[in-house]
């Protein structure tokens, strides 16, 4: 349809990225806990490749808008089409949209009974019927690009926070995701193993992976955000490319928060 | 008789009625482990489901079965039973009476263990588009039984002793055939004292058994060790304050 449109009249061709189908849409998303609202009424789009950075304040729903994307958290009215799927609560639509998407937690949650191979492995081998030889190459591949395929027979525990999340990374690069979430993936870690954690996010974005991160790292959001979504109590505040985020924030609430962290 | 004869106590020992008893009392033991695991995973599924009824009954049976003896509850399904015209073997009533009251006590091992398995582990699963049973079988199921293993193990031990209440309701199990033995020689500490080294056998076997477990479903709890850095401050500085 979007070719014909293009052809047929001059004038009316649109730019590529807003023909397509956004990698996420929200439209007047709530949430509640409760009395407590914790999504209240948001409306965020993002296009196919681009890379966000959610912050602000603790408690303002960072988390919960991230997990409502891949429905580990339902959203109880309004719309979030995940690639064109609608994400109404239906099985299979749930399965389609979790197939698209990747998470990375705060916490690594790897399985600590199983080895970084396995870890990497039972995915695509239980949900995607790979065979063993295949999901390990695919695992191998990952590991490589993460940096540490001397460590695959190894188990969670034995290595270092660092390790441990990009473990999670390939892990979840295993599913080959559309879109990528993560959510805080680096204030678990010493400072001496974030910048491994984020030279590999860094990585991702180079290669054109749709990435949502809550982050207050603020020179990776400076360095590869598209855009950054400040949050404050259940509300996207403002949203702005990072040089007019950090040099003028429009609002009150921003100022004070960037003040706060910056320092 | 004033005197112990150590070769009457080996004798009973090797005796060979009395090492059917055992067979008898290892029997009620494997069943009701059985049995009652079988039946305590249910009741722990109940427990843990969102429905307030289902949840209710399951709560009731843990209740009930752990806040009165097996001795009670072996006697009224035996000897009380039948007034109401319910009559089962002897044998039946021991294993209804120990499988009722051991799946109360594994349904809590059970719920506890599954519980202890932290949501982010679920939610990792759900992410990577494991189906539920996948997330069960290969995720839950794993951890939350490494975490049931010692808890289990005390359970079964405390059994293995238990069994010898059956011998009130003439189930000759070991306990039972000490006691015909030793009313028939009145031998009482030589009689015992083989009885007792049985169930000395039994549980030490089976704690050897238990930490074999330990070790085969703990092979990885190096990852136990290392902590996400929030948690650790906090943990840390509460092993401080109790030192
Ligand atoms: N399961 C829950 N039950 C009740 N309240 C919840 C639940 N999960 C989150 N909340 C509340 O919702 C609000 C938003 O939580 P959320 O985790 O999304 O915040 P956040 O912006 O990610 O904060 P942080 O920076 O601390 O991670 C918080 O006030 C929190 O207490
Ligand atoms: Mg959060």
């Amino acid at each position: 349809m979007s070719e014909i449109s293009m052809t047929t009249t001059e004038g009316a061709t649109v730019e590529p990225q807003l023909r397509e189908v956004p990698a996420v849409r929200m439209e007047a998303v709530y949430k509640h806990y409760g009395d407590f609202t914790a999504l209240d009424q948001i409306d965020l789009k993002v296009a196919k490749g681009e890379k966000i950075v959610v912050c602000g304040p603790s408690g303002s729903g960072k988390s919960t808008l991230i997990r409502c994307i891949n429905h580990i958290e339902k959203h109880d009215e309004g719309l979030i089409y995940v690639n064109g799927v609608e994400l109404d609560h239906q099985r299979k639509n749930i399965d389609a949209v979790r197939r698209d998407t990747g998470m990375v937690f705060q916490s690594f949650n790897l399985f600590p009974h199983m080895t970084v191979l396995e870890n990497c492995t039972l995915a695509p081998m239980t949900a995607n019927g790979m065979s063993e030889a295949e999901a390990k190459d695919l695992a191998m591949h990952f590991l490589t690009k993460v940096r540490i395929p001397d460590q695959a027979e190894k188990f969670p525990g034995q290595l270092s926070g660092g390790q441990q999340q990009r473990v999670a990374i390939a892990r979840a690069l295993c599913m080959r995701p559309k879109i990528m979430l993560f959510d805080e993936p680096t204030s678990a870690l010493d400072p001496e193993m974030v910048k491994e954690v984020l030279e590999t996010m860094k990585k991702l974005a180079e290669e054109g992976m749709t990435m949502l991160c809550v982050t207050h790292e603020m020179g990776f959001a400076r360095e590869v955000a598209d855009r950054i979504v400040f949050m404050n109590e259940g509300k996207v505040v403002e949203q702005a490319a990072p040089k007019e985020f950090f040099k003028h924030p429009k609002s009150e609430r921003a100022r004070t928060f960037l003040d706060q962290i910056i320092h | 008789m004033s005197h112990f004869s150590p070769t009457a106590a080996v004798s009973y020992f090797f005796n060979y009625f009395l090492m059917k008893g055992v067979l008898v009392t290892i029997g009620l033991t494997v069943a009701a482990v059985v049995g009652g695991l079988i039946l305590g995973m249910g009741i722990a599924l109940l427990r843990m489901s969102s429905n307030p009824v289902l949840a209710g009954a399951a709560r009731f049976y843990i209740w009930f079965f752990r806040g009165t003896p097996l001795l009670i509850q072996l006697v009224v399904i035996y000897s009380g039973l039948p007034q109401l015209g319910i009559k089962f073997s002897v044998i039946t009533c021991a294993l209804i009476g120990l499988i009722l009251n051991e799946a109360a006590y594994l349904a809590e091992i059970v719920r506890s263990g599954f519980m202890a398995v932290s949501a982010g582990q679920r939610e990792a699963a759900w992410a990577l588009s494991l189906s539920p049973w996948v997330t069960f079988r290969r995720v839950t199921l794993p951890q939350a039984f490494r975490l049931m293993i010692p808890p289990l193990g005390n359970s079964i031990n405390s059994l293995l002793k238990a069994t010898s209440l059956a011998s009130v309701i003439s189930v000759e199990e070991l306990m039972r055939r000490s006691d015909m033995l030793m009313q028939e020689h009145f031998q009482i500490l030589e009689v015992y004292a083989a009885a007792t080294a049985y169930y000395l056998i039994l549980t030490s076997v089976w704690d050897a058994v238990q930490r074999r477990l330990e070790k085969h479903f703990g092979r990885s709890s190096a990852a136990k060790t290392r902590r996400v850095r929030t948690s650790a401050p906090v943990a840390q500085a509460s092993v401080e304050a109790r030192a």
